[in-house]
């Protein structure tokens, strides 16, 4: 339920403008965001495990490939993730199994 | 006496980005009230988990969007079940926002409900003016933008949109076809009320004001579908024909049934892949110059909606292109409406 003041007037003659309370429904999922810390950024990527997203556009797995050589020679340990579709996003298991796995992501948009 | 511009109950809600960029109607609890006489469901019942946050949607939210979007309480039984059409995952409605291409449901009425809540399937049918057809489709588009968090500039990413993203719904003129309705074609009773989704861009009208058989005609629709969406694409995305009255008179007098336009359009449908591969005529879009060489169907099948609707005179139809189909897509998506 949400309310505002209003100011209206009280009739068609210039008469005084009182507060009008309007109470409505709210029609929100009245979701309240939770705000999360960021991982802290790691100073070198040598050692780590990074996750390539390839969210199965066409061409991105040129720009992935690319990175991978990138990061092999930084001495990043590379594993490769694709969504089954670029339509819908990627599902929670895929979504798990990177973080359960990685130390940092890149995902890919395309085209 | 002063009144500031921001001081009314409709710059308030404006203000706190409830509205599609149209007023809407306060939804006061006497109004959602009312509004929640029009269905015998109750009000805390979840009717989906709506795009693209996946809000727990209850009837009692829907009503006051249905409020907000100026419907009538007989109005909300078909806007239960469009947010209930749009929100499954085969209609994919994150997909549907998130793509930069410019399409959004487009919902079609079948059976008893149209007329008795006096939507319009006659002319202007794709139009404006009667307030079943704008509000319904405008209260399904307000639960995704309020329930969802699906906005314009969020996650709606659309390069250019179209006007029916207000929300774009009409009923089928079925007393006046001589088919079977869309609803039965796609295995619903004659006398049950559907609401069929469909992922669309805006329509696109075909003029044939001189064809006097179905052959001709079909053969115009044809060359007119062929170009849907991109005339180098083919069976990636599905359309719908809005056969107009005049047009339809054409199969009538034939005697031809759906299932006889569907065979015949279909043989109108075919491509010849050497003509829109890669670089076919100079144009650099097209399918890999692999698959060049064979003759493939512009929609896969059961890729044509066909919807017969409009006012009574004028020989044209429309098109409305798709998105991408299947389950990587957006599926055609029909649910009844229930009281």
């Amino acid at each position: 339920m949400v309310e505002w003041a209003i100011r209206q007037r009280t009739d068609d003659k210039g008469g005084q403008a009182v507060n009008v309370r309007t109470v409505v429904l709210d029609p929100t999922a009245e979701d309240i965001p939770i705000e999360r810390e960021r991982s802290p950024r790691p100073e070198s990527l040598a050692g780590l495990t990074v996750g390539l997203l390839d969210i199965s556009k066409p061409r991105g797995d040129i720009f992935l490939d690319r990175l991978e050589e990138r990061l092999d020679s930084l001495g990043a340990q590379v594993e490769r993730y694709a969504k089954p579709t670029f339509t819908k996003p990627a599902p929670v298991d895929l979504r798990r199994e990177i973080a359960a796995t990685c130390d940092a992501v890149i995902e890919a948009l395309a085209d | 006496m002063e009144f500031a511009t921001l001081d009314d109950d409709y710059e308030a809600m404006f203000d706190r980005g409830w509205t599609d960029g149209l007023p809407v109607v306060p939804p006061t609890e006497s109004l959602v009230a009312g509004m929640l006489e029009g269905t015998t469901r109750d009000s805390d019942e979840v009717v989906a988990l709506v795009p693209p946050n996946l809000a727990e949607c209850t009837v009692e939210k829907v009503a006051i969007n249905a409020v907000m979007a100026g419907c009538r309480p007989e109005y909300l039984p078909v806007v239960l079940a469009a947010v209930d059409a749009i929100c499954t995952d085969g209609f994919n409605m994150h997909g549907v926002l998130a793509t930069t291409m410019s399409v959004g449901p487009i919902l079609v009425v079948n059976g008893p409900v149209a007329s008795e809540i006096g939507m319009n399937s006659g002319v202007n049918v794709l139009g404006h003016g009667n307030r079943a057809n704008s509000s319904i489709g405008r209260a399904a588009q307000m639960v995704i933008r309020n329930m969802g968090g699906g906005a314009p500039g969020g996650v709606d990413q659309a390069t250019l949109g179209h006007m029916g993203k207000q929300g774009l719904c009409f009923a089928e003129d079925e007393a006046g076809s001589p088919w079977i309705s869309l609803a039965e074609e796609r295995g619903f009773n004659a006398g049950v009320s559907t609401v069929t989704a469909f992922c669309g861009e805006g329509p696109r009208l075909v003029a044939d004001q001189r064809s006097r058989t179905p052959e001709s005609l079909t053969k115009t629709l044809g060359e007119a579908l062929l170009g849907a969406v991109s005339s180098r694409m083919v069976m990636a995305m599905d359309a719908m024909l809005v056969i107009s009255p005049e047009h339809m008179s054409r199969y009538r007098d034939a005697g031809w049934d759906r299932a006889r336009f569907h065979e015949e359009i279909s043989a109108q449908l075919m491509v010849e892949t050497d003509g829109i591969v890669a670089g076919a005529g100079g144009i650099e879009e097209g399918l890999p110059v692999a698959l060049g060489g064979i003759t493939v169907p512009k929609f896969r099948p059961g890729g044509l909606l066909v919807v017969h609707a409009g006012g009574a005179a004028g020989l044209f139809s429309a098109i409305i292109g798709g998105w991408l189909n299947g389950p990587s897509g957006s599926e055609p998506t029909t649910r009844e409406v229930k009281p």
